[in-house]
């Protein structure tokens, strides 16, 4: 047992369906058993309450699918890429899926600091025309500001939803539903959050599916 | 809209919704159409607690290794996603293939507390199945229960088809067997008169019931030939191996780790235990498949801790080589192993030092009564002396927290001996103290005493309400300050838990009356509501007192006399006057009380040969 980690591996994966209900604090529980399952060399913290080191990008909400998280494990021996994906795939719970895995240097600052922004794609119902709702996207935008209220456990704080919308844009229609994709900012200085987009635009009721589609990271 | 598509939109909106979508590692999906019977295991409280309960684990195993059965589990949805799936019209579904309940052969809920009781009914009707079991042919699901509060399940008696009495391991493939030949083939009422025959099985309606003036069973008799008078509960002479495949939930539950029962039973004869009496006699799992089950687990699940289960961890001939063994194995991959029943002396603190190198925690004992003579009276055979000497060796080994259990309401007891339980937590305390200075604590439950159907205090009545609460007073003043911590038992849950238990099928109209009127997650502070209950009763025209508040005589016949757990009631009456001349009884390891187990299972000798004897005798 060494207490310097010796590889950092970037695992890029998808959270679909059949899991989006879990919350992230689930998630890194099914992640953390799937990789002592796998029975691969996880390092571990230091202390009375040892856990693997693991360390997730951004938390994905309840309810939302992701087809590009991100999470770095950190290994206390060197393994081969191909053995460590082969092993972990075998033993991951339907709607995990691992994407693929690469090394980084273990140098690189701490995956979650490094968010800028994250992409989004929301299904609508609607019986609205392509123009109709383009429209409303961009009389969103238009708008100079967006004061919007969020619950915290006691408290009620008041911010500007407006400056968090990076990119708002009509994807096109996947089957009945429309699709609305967003670039909403993602970074200590604020998270924008795709239910509150819908809601700002009137449509939180018309919602059928909310997904992660990448997370942008300082260069 | 279907069901299932306002399912998908509904989910979003509840607390938790991970408890209602399943799709958890180990999960077992089988092929609907090719199974010949198909089972709900259904527990009626949250998922958190029903995923940490090993006898559905055990039952979902033993039915799905089987190529012909299918099981599923299905659990009580929470408030705010009962009151979503009757706005949208949703039915009860199970978790792995989402099919409403109704469309099962066989439903099958675990009884493992009373307070559960309006949560059955909550989940049958949310089903669309009709709650009693005379209204229901033989194209609805059959409708059984097995478990702690099958041992007198009298309450529930109108809803249930049948109760599984004892250990499911071998009796349940049978009547799986008699469901694959024959339910829904033939009329209900010929197939419960074969279940009936089954050892083990209790079918509550070819039973009549008549009842003295004063409210007293008088007669439970078999209507039919065939039905036997007294159902035998059903053990099994060795523990089948253990699940070693079970379901990981992704939410974290009550127990999230891995659990392998090492020991089925007690050898302690405490009188007020359930679990002691019913689980008679004790057995053991040999060490080296406790070893091999641990092993499985761990890889088959990727837990991060092990539990080793069983009334008395302490007493587990190996127990100290086999914690020496695990503790060495999986230090390693951070495995972290749990006893959660250790006796009150040195030798559990030294089990805990191995287990706990890095976090000491706390460690919990139960003296479970205050004062010397009160535990004679229970039969808890341990002195003031002992529990000192093992704060002592706790505190001294860098526990800095003991948690100490113990009832109030005990027969016999006075304020004296409420008293002696303050004076123990202080001496405690002050062992704390020198050890540990001011960072010690001592956590004290107190937790008043339910007398439990087929243990020696069964004819008792439920302590006084209001002379509890005012012991309960004389005790937070006597143990003020810092480093204590107390707390007790809710009065009306207590007042509801004791009158379930030692009910008769008439309060089945209580249980359904309270059940329409709204109770729900009776167990759950937040949601339980007396008053309900209290108003069930006035409606049924039941005095509540009849059953919690009474001192009966050996003559009557209790409720749950049709159910023989294999120790004698003349043993259960002998024991109870023992404990009133604070006379203590052996350990069964010491010698035999004659409780009339070993005549009931043709057991030679009794208690059956550890797993350490029999491996020496086999070596011999």
């Amino acid at each position: 047992m060494t207490d310097q980690p010796a590889q950092r591996l970037r695992l890029v994966f998808r959270k679909e369906a059949e899991v989006k209900y879990i919350s992230h604090l689930d998630l890194m529980r099914a992640w953390e058993r799937a990789l002592r399952r796998a029975a691969v060399p996880l390092a571990y913290s230091q202390g009375f309450n040892p856990r693997p080191r693991l360390f997730f990008a951004a938390a994905l909400p309840v309810g939302f699918t992701g087809r590009a998280e991100m999470l770095d494990v950190l290994l206390e021996q060197r393994m081969g890429l191909h053995d460590f994906t082969a092993r972990l795939r075998a033993q991951l719970p339907v709607g995990l899926w691992l994407e693929n895995v690469n090394e980084v240097p273990m140098a690189l600052p701490p995956l979650p600091g490094q968010v800028l922004a994250a992409e989004y794609e929301v299904m609508v119902e609607t019986e609205g025309t392509a123009d109709e709702i383009k429209t409303r996207l961009a009389g969103l935008l238009a708008m100079g500001s967006l004061p919007r209220y969020r619950q915290r456990p006691g408290q009620e704080r008041a911010y500007d939803l407006r400056p968090l919308i990076q990119e708002l844009w009509f994807v096109g229609w996947r089957a009945n539903l429309a699709a609305i994709g967003m670039r909403l900012q993602a970074d200590p200085q604020g998270t924008g959050r795709p239910d509150e987009v819908m809601a700002a635009l009137g449509l939180a009721d018309a919602v059928r599916g909310t997904e992660r589609l990448q997370l942008f990271f300082h260069p | 809209m279907t069901w299932a598509a306002s399912l998908d939109r509904l989910l979003p909106k509840v607390s938790k919704p991970a408890r209602y979508a399943g799709q958890e590692w180990n999960q077992v999906r089988k092929d609907w159409s090719k199974a010949a019977v198909r089972v709900a295991l259904a527990y009626p409280d949250v998922y958190e607690v029903g995923m940490s309960n090993l006898g559905m684990a055990i039952l979902y195993d033993l039915l799905n290794q089987q190529p012909d059965w299918l099981a599923e589990r299905v659990y009580a949805p929470w408030l705010d996603m009962e009151q979503a799936m009757r706005q949208n019209k949703i039915p009860l579904f199970s978790l792995e293939s989402r099919r409403p309940l109704r469309e099962f052969d066989v439903i099958g809920f675990s009884l493992q507390y009373e307070l559960n009781y309006s949560n059955v009914l909550n989940m049958l009707d949310l089903a669309g199945i009709p709650l009693l079991a005379r209204d229901r042919t033989e194209s609805w699901p059959l409708i059984i229960a097995g478990g702690t509060c099958a041992y007198n399940a009298e309450p529930l008696a109108d809803f249930f088809d049948l109760f599984v009495v004892g250990e499911g391991e071998e009796v349940l493939p049978e009547l799986m067997h008699l469901c694959q030949e024959s339910w829904g083939r033939e009329k209900k009422e010929a197939f419960l008169v074969r279940a009936a025959s089954i050892a083990g099985i209790y079918v509550p309606s070819l039973y009549q019931v008549e009842y003295h003036p004063d409210g007293a069973v008088s007669t439970i008799a078999p209507l039919k030939a065939g039905v036997p008078a007294q159902v035998r509960k059903r053990i099994v002479s060795q523990l089948p191996p253990p699940p070693v495949q079970p379901v990981v939930p992704f939410v974290n539950v009550v127990h999230d780790r891995a659990m392998v029962e090492i020991m089925r039973g007690c050898t302690h004869g405490c009188r007020f235990c359930q679990a002691g009496m019913i689980y008679r006699p004790v057995r053991e799992r040999p060490l080296a498949e406790v070893l091999y089950a641990v092993d499985q687990l761990l890889a088959n699940t990727g837990h991060e801790e092990i539990s080793l289960v069983s009334l008395s961890s302490s007493d587990y001939t190996c127990i100290g080589p086999l914690v020496r063994e695990l503790s060495e194995r999986y230090a390693e991959q951070r495995v972290s192993i749990s006893l959660p029943s250790l006796r009150t002396d040195a030798f559990s603190v030294e089990l805990a030092q191995i287990i706990q190198r890095t976090r000491k925690t706390g460690l919990t004992f139960a003296p479970e009564a205050g004062s010397e003579r009160l535990r004679r009276v229970i039969n808890k055979g341990i002195t003031a002396d002992d529990l000192l000497r093992t704060a002592e060796a706790a505190y001294a080994s860098g526990w800095l927290r003991i948690k100490l259990y113990f009832m109030m309401g005990l027969p016999t007891e006075t304020v004296e001996d409420v008293l002696a339980i303050a004076e123990l937590v202080q001496a405690v305390r002050g062992i704390g103290r020198h050890w540990c200075g001011k960072r010690a604590e001592v956590s004290v439950s107190v937790n008043t005493f339910v007398p439990k159907p087929h243990t020696p205090f069964q004819w008792l009545p439920l302590g006084d309400g209001s002379e509890i609460a005012a012991r309960q007073a004389v005790l937070r003043r006597e143990m003020p300050g810092r480093g204590i911590r107390l707390s007790w038992s809710d009065r009306a849950t207590t007042w509801l838990e004791a009158v379930l238990s030692r009910g008769d099928r008439r309060l089945g109209r209580v249980v359904w009356y309270a059940w329409r009127s709204g109770a729900r997650f009776d167990a759950w502070a937040e949601a339980f509501q007396p008053r309900l209950w209290e108003q069930a009763f006035a409606e049924a025209g039941l005095d509540p007192v009849f059953y919690s508040g009474r001192q009966r005589p050996f003559s009557e016949v209790l409720p749950w006399s049709s159910i023989d757990v294999g120790v004698s009631p003349t043993f259960l009456w002998e024991e109870y006057e023992r404990s009133l001349r604070g006379e203590p009884s052996l350990n069964c390891a010491d010698g035999c009380m004659d409780c009339g187990i070993r005549q009931a299972f043709s057991l030679a000798p009794c208690p059956p040969p550890t797993a350490g004897q029999r491996e020496a005798e086999g070596n011999r």
